[in-house]
């Protein structure tokens, strides 16, 4: 397993150079303009300077070396700094986003936080409902509870979240005024009032996003379930005289989490890219809507690096997919 | 060898395998009613200017932002323009979007598939390519791609057909990858049966062998992956144009409206929910189709 794993994680580090690669050439060719927002009035050799300064200057292959070694070698380094207080990392250049002027990960450190508690609560939910949805269809198959369970889950699958997410800002938001339509950021939790409106203002971007995933994960738990609910072992255990709650819950149960697992493992980072349409709709200001602006502004240190850490959870969770498959089914080698 | 008389006028008459597979399909009710709905919304999106046909591009200001009324069932936007004409010319162009790009998608899908399947040699380099791009980011490559490569399209063919052009391609090139899969897997298992082998040994080529043999055999799954793959990009194209990133306002599309009547929600809200409910539906009733052709067109459920 532990060869495996080694080998999967050399795997990973062409296939995430080859993507960084796309995705550099893709802002390469583009005709866009960083300096495109400037004023006209900025004189032709203010403005030449200005684009040496963004480091626009240099050929593309030192560009890209440059936001390679940044990435790997200077980023680090400064958060080693930042925690230990050493200095290794002083003088040295960080990945300096055209917009703000700052370094990136300053930006996307203030980001990551909001994108975290929506988008990571709303999977935590999302899972939550799915499975008990899931083991009750399958093990009442056909029942009226199934019925409706696959009825909710296909339109939960099929309605887009923007349009689950408006419906809910027009019928919560609009008419019944029960929720905020617009994600406060600054909001500090300090009191119980302020926890009330903090979770007054998660209520819809977590219902949306985890209505999404619950569909899909349900549907998997209650297939998985329904295999497994007529292996034989199951008709062993039955027979030994155990009791329909133990059969279900730790013979049948614990065998269909297998793949079952592996799919909410490779769930984790199309949440992350699918939330920039949930962050948009209820204006959370969190990293999926931070790329947009990035996009929208030409800004392209920033787009590079944030679709390079989505791209970097995409192989990860792959991996621990994988990792998790053969760990908890001893069928499985890899070896 | 038995040679005991068959009574041929005895046996059924010999019967088309689509019979089988509609017969399966009708019994999903699901799949039955997403039918009727989805050309009950395909007859109504393609006759629908025709029986009203006021211009969705004729501007009417002082007409602007009215409720629902004889002259505009539907009540007209910012300015001043008919929704149900702006809803029936933005579904022509959400149904296109969905059609072209599944094509697409079918297209680049099925030809790496059967390439990687039927071509040994080929077959790892195919198939690293598909991970690779199972790996990408697709949301925001998408993002970048239609953001960046706007302006020279639109120079080029005009903004009607540049932006359609792109929005396809763009859809096309990230959703073949699991088609493909499904492709090149039935391929490696077609390839090991006796057919194959006889066909070869009478010396067909690989271009024959791939077209006649091949190909008809994987067109289940390939039709399965084609119904997902227009809700797939029906759902992509109207996210691109909910963020803004999709086709312009006066070229309309489900997702366009949607986002057009956003900042109105809470004047009228009924101009979300028209095109929301059209969306909606039409891709439910799409993975409906989808889920019964999977039942219908599996052999081991069918005449069950």
């Amino acid at each position: 397993m532990l060869t495996f794993t080694i080998r999967r994680l050399a795997m990973a580090i062409p296939t995430l150079l080859f993507i960084s690669l796309v995705i550099f050439l893709l802002l390469e060719l583009a005709p866009g303009d960083p300096l495109a927002d400037m004023p006209l009035t900025i004189p032709p050799e203010v403005r030449e300077k200005i684009r040496l300064s963004l480091g626009l200057g240099e050929p593309m292959h030192v560009r890209y070396g440059l936001w390679l070694y940044n990435l790997f070698v200077t980023e680090p380094l400064h958060w080693i700094d930042a925690l230990t207080g050493t200095t290794f990392a002083e003088g040295q250049q960080r990945i300096i986003s055209f917009q703000t002027r700052g370094p990136v990960f300053d930006t996307i450190a203030e980001r990551i936080p909001q994108t975290l508690t929506v988008v990571g609560a709303g999977y935590l939910v999302g899972v939550l409902i799915a499975l008990p949805i899931g083991i009750i269809s399958a093990y009442k198959q056909y029942s009226w509870f199934d019925q409706i369970g696959t009825f909710i889950s296909m339109v939960g699958f099929s309605v887009p979240v923007f349009v689950t997410g408006v419906m809910l800002i027009i019928i919560f938001s609009v008419w019944l005024g029960w929720f905020p339509s617009i994600y406060d950021t600054t909001l500090e939790v300090t009191d119980w009032e302020s926890f009330i409106k903090q979770i007054k203002q998660m209520v819809m971007p977590v219902f949306v996003l985890a209505l999404y995933n619950a569909a899909q994960i349900s549907r998997y738990m209650r297939a998985s379930m329904l295999d497994n609910l007529s292996q034989d072992y199951v008709r062993t255990a039955r027979a030994k005289g155990m009791s329909e709650r133990v059969v279900l819950l730790k013979h049948v149960l614990r065998n269909s989490m297998i793949p079952v697992v592996t799919v909410i493992a490779l769930g984790v980072p199309g949440v992350f890219t699918g939330a920039i349409i949930t962050e948009n709709v209820f204006k959370v200001n969190g990293l999926g809507q931070q790329l947009l602006l990035s996009i929208q502004g030409n800004d392209a240190p920033m787009v590079l690096t944030i679709s390079f850490i989505f791209a970097i959870l995409i192989v990860l969770f792959n991996l621990i997919a994988d990792v998790l498959y053969g760990v908890l089914d001893p069928r499985i080698r890899y070896d | 060898m038995t040679d005991a008389p068959v009574d041929l006028k005895a046996a059924r008459p010999p019967r088309n395998q689509w019979w089988d597979v509609w017969d399966q399909f009708r019994t999903h009710k699901g799949a039955l009613i997403g039918t009727i709905v989805f050309f009950a919304i395909l007859a109504g999106v393609l006759l629908g200017p025709y029986l009203w046909d006021i211009d969705p591009k004729y501007i009417d200001i002082r007409a602007r932002e009215q409720g629902p009324s004889w002259a505009h069932p539907l009540g007209t936007d910012q300015l001043g323009r008919d929704m149900l004409a702006r809803l029936f010319a933005g579904g022509q162009v959400t149904i296109a979007v969905g059609m072209t790009a599944m094509a697409l998608s079918i297209l680049l899908g099925t030809l790496i598939g059967v390439l990687a399947g039927y071509f040994k040699r080929i077959d790892g380099v195919l198939m690293r390519l598909t991970d690779l791009f199972l790996a990408l980011p697709l949301l925001p490559l998408l993002l970048l791609m239609v953001m960046l490569f706007r302006e020279p399209l639109v120079l080029t063919l005009g903004p009607e057909n540049g932006l359609f052009v792109l929005i396809v391609i763009a859809i096309g090139v990230t959703s073949w990858m699991q088609t493909a899969r499904i492709v090149r897997g039935d391929v490696l298992a077609l390839k090991e049966r006796e057919f194959v082998l006889a066909s070869r040994s009478i010396g067909t080529p690989a271009r024959r062998m791939i077209l006649r043999h091949i190909l008809p055999n994987v067109m289940s799954p390939i039709m399965v992956s084609a119904t997902l793959g227009v809700a797939n990009a029906v759902i992509t194209e109207s996210a691109l144009s909910f963020l803004g990133l999709g086709f312009p306002p006066d070229f309309p599309t489900w997702g366009r409206l949607l986002n057009d009547g956003l900042p109105y929600i809470n004047l009228s809200p009924e101009r979300v929910m028209w095109p929301a409910i059209a969306l909606s539906a039409l891709v439910l009733s799409i993975n409906y189709i989808g889920d019964g052709l999977r039942d219908a067109l599996d052999p081991r459920i069918r005449g069950r």
